[in-house]
């Protein structure tokens, strides 16, 4: 195969570095101490862990009417909440498994993280219907298993029962993914380390890797195959829970766009959580020369391509709507402009349409701070997307006298922060205890060594 | 059962890819090379076969649908059927989600043990490294001295002239 070397391209991994200069920067990362800005995000997202953890155990003690729902509105917080971290899940995969299929070879400064936080959105995504069954110390009997009440099956006609299962087999493909590709790179920091308690640790974890090349071909191999289970799965989760919706008869959610729009929209979201997750991880473990603006500008371009999506998907909705010729349908497009929960549908379209427009220009796109404002601004109307299907489709339902408004308890915002609280604990945790760059993919996609130079 | 190896420590990727392409020509054992990441293009310069594995993924995997297709028929429509909104027993079309999942479940899970089973890796075993430089950024080819006519001397001069760093005789166990 003709290999391309341009040299107009920047490297991807800037400052000329050869192998072990990769090794030594990342190990360094990892083994110094803890920064102080290291120990005042963790103390943050820490109490929020523990803020959420209470109101979890208050409300599965106290029971599901500690929440703001009622008749009418029967999903609201803990769905959004659950739609949103799956959403964000699915950028990690994206970067792991389709890009790599495409051979983007600079998705390998980013995969690691990406996909560390695709499980750990993943966990608090999977939360909330737990939860939301109201005794989630039942919550095994989503799984078909022999019982001795009949024994009585699950309904595999329900999306509900697909949920279960495309989240479940999410977690776990995502999982060995992560962790298959960790296996060299703990092996490196094994060779490194004195012996003591944490090189036996490593050395366990690392499954006895030698470098063997015998090894590496089943490796290469093994992780294409991953790729390639993980790229149909990762647009079959968030199909299924589009269908959660789709498959009802509610006007608003029963809409056959609702596949694509909720994938591209995940993908969207989870790109701008790992863009804002680099800024910052960048910044704090000095990995300028590994998460280059040649990253950041890749990354602008897939949330300018996916906020395009979005932004179609919004306006076919509304065209929909409209040609349908159907009442309701277009009652609930016009509530939802112009109901009570205007403010929540325009901020969705602002942060999500017309945001990222300014990604357009290259100036913007090289500022960072600017480009991690707007990320957090996607996010924001990404949460809102979901709230706005989920509560404005269910709030002004075919009987005016049913109508009813939602505000969210205390309970639930304490809930949604736990679960950020969550989720930045264990992301903070894992760049302290493993290395956050894939340094046996970043080594591999470096110009030292190689004749036949770099592809992008 | 022990066997005499002759080992080349190499620097850079191309010098690896050159040296082991040309030791397969020259009709020299390779019992393995060793490598810091995956070098595009050593398994051919190896000569190895292709890997097994994606037969494992296909067959498992169709197994793992198959399997499912007749668990929800026959929990759906035979074991206790229950109605649903008037949808037939047997609604096929509706199991497709799950029987999907549960594919790339098995399909991924048992692809995964395949390869450690194929590889011999597992939790806690003892890493036997060449050299502490491997999992780093050096490369070493393994050649083994398989008959007399293996002239030592001239192995070790062939290695060098195709940038071997460093050159070294070892006695090795055979481990499989």
């Amino acid at each position: 195969m003709a290999e391309v070397c341009s040299p107009l391209r920047p490297a991807l991994i800037a400052g000329d570095k050869k192998p072990a200069g990769v090794t030594e920067d990342i190990c360094r990362a990892l083994l110094r101490p803890p920064s102080a800005l290291w120990w005042g995000g963790f103390s943050v997202a820490f109490s929020l862990l523990l803020a959420g953890v209470a109101a979890v155990s208050y409300q599965i003690a106290t029971g599901v009417g500690t929440w703001g729902l009622n008749t009418t509105v029967g999903w609201a917080f803990d769905i959004t909440n659950f739609v949103f971290w799956v959403g964000i899940g699915h950028a990690g995969t994206l970067i792991s498994a389709i890009l790599f299929l495409f051979r983007q070879k600079w998705r390998t400064s980013v995969n690691r993280s990406a996909e560390a936080m695709t499980l750990f959105a993943v966990m608090c995504a999977g939360i909330f219907p737990i939860i939301h069954t109201g005794r989630p110390w039942l919550a095994y009997w989503l799984f078909p298993y022999p019982n001795f009440r009949g024994p009585l099956w699950i309904n595999f006609r329900s999306p509900l029962a697909w949920d279960c299962f495309a989240i479940s087999t999410y977690f776990l493909i995502s999982a060995m993914f992560w962790y298959i590709g960790l296996i060299p790179d703990l092996a490196t920091i094994r060779d490194r380390l004195q012996p003591g308690l944490r090189q036996r640790v490593f050395a366990i974890l690392s499954f006895g890797w030698n470098g063997s090349y015998r090894v590496w071909q089943h490796y290469e191999v093994l992780y294409l195959l991953l790729a390639g289970l993980a790229t149909p799965l990762v647009i079959s989760v968030h199909t299924i829970v589009s269908w959660d919706f789709a498959t009802a008869v509610i006007p608003g959610w029963h809409a056959t766009i609702f596949p694509p729009y909720f994938v591209a929209g995940a993908i969207f979201s989870g790109i701008a959580m790992v863009l804002t997750l680099m800024i910052v991880a960048r910044k704090a473990m000095g990995l300028e020369d590994y998460i280059t603006h040649r990253h950041v500008d890749a990354m602008c371009k897939l949330l300018l391509l996916t906020s395009g999506i979005v932004a179609l998907a919004y306006a076919t909705e509304f065209f929909t709507a409209f040609y349908s010729g159907n009442t309701y349908e277009q009652f609930v497009f016009l509530n939802r402009a112009r109901g009570p929960f205007a403010w929540a549908y325009w901020t969705m379209v602002g942060c999500n349409v017309f945001v990222p427009q300014l990604l357009w220009f290259r100036s913007v796109r090289r500022r960072l701070a600017i480009v991690f404002v707007l990320c957090i601004l996607i996010n924001v109307g990404m949460w809102f997307e979901r709230f706005v299907i989920i509560v404005t489709s269910l709030h002004r339902d075919f009987l005016p006298s049913n109508w009813a408004g939602y505000q969210p308890t205390i309970v639930e915002v304490a809930t949604l922060l736990g679960s950020f609280g969550l989720f930045f604990t264990c992301f903070l945790v894992f760049c302290r205890v493993l290395p956050v760059i894939a340094m046996g993919e970043v080594k591999a996609v470096l110009r030292h060594g190689k004749s036949h130079g770099e592809q992008a | 059962m022990n066997r005499r190896v002759l080992i080349g420590i190499f620097e850079t990727e191309d010098a690896i890819l050159e040296a082991t392409e040309a030791a397969r020509l020259r009709g020299l054992r390779i019992v393995d090379v060793f490598a810091p990441y995956a070098v595009h293009g050593l398994d051919h310069a190896m000569g190895l076969q292709r890997s097994k594995l994606p037969w494992v993924c296909l067959l498992l995997g169709l197994a793992g649908a198959a399997f499912k297709v007749w668990f929800e028929y026959w929990t759906t429509a035979s074991d206790w059927p229950v109605n649903v909104g008037g949808k037939p027993w047997n609604s096929l079309p509706a199991f497709v989600p799950i029987t999907f999942e549960v594919m790339v479940l098995f399909a991924g899970v048992s692809t995964v043990l395949a390869f450690f089973g194929m590889s011999r890796l597992w939790p806690g075993r003892k890493a036997v490294l060449l050299d502490g430089r491997i999992t780093n950024d050096c490369f070493a080819l393994v050649l083994e001295q398989d008959n007399a006519a293996f002239d030592v001397d001239e192995v070790e001069d062939f290695l060098r002239r195709h940038g071997a760093a460093r050159v070294e005789e070892r006695e090795q166990e055979v481990l499989r």
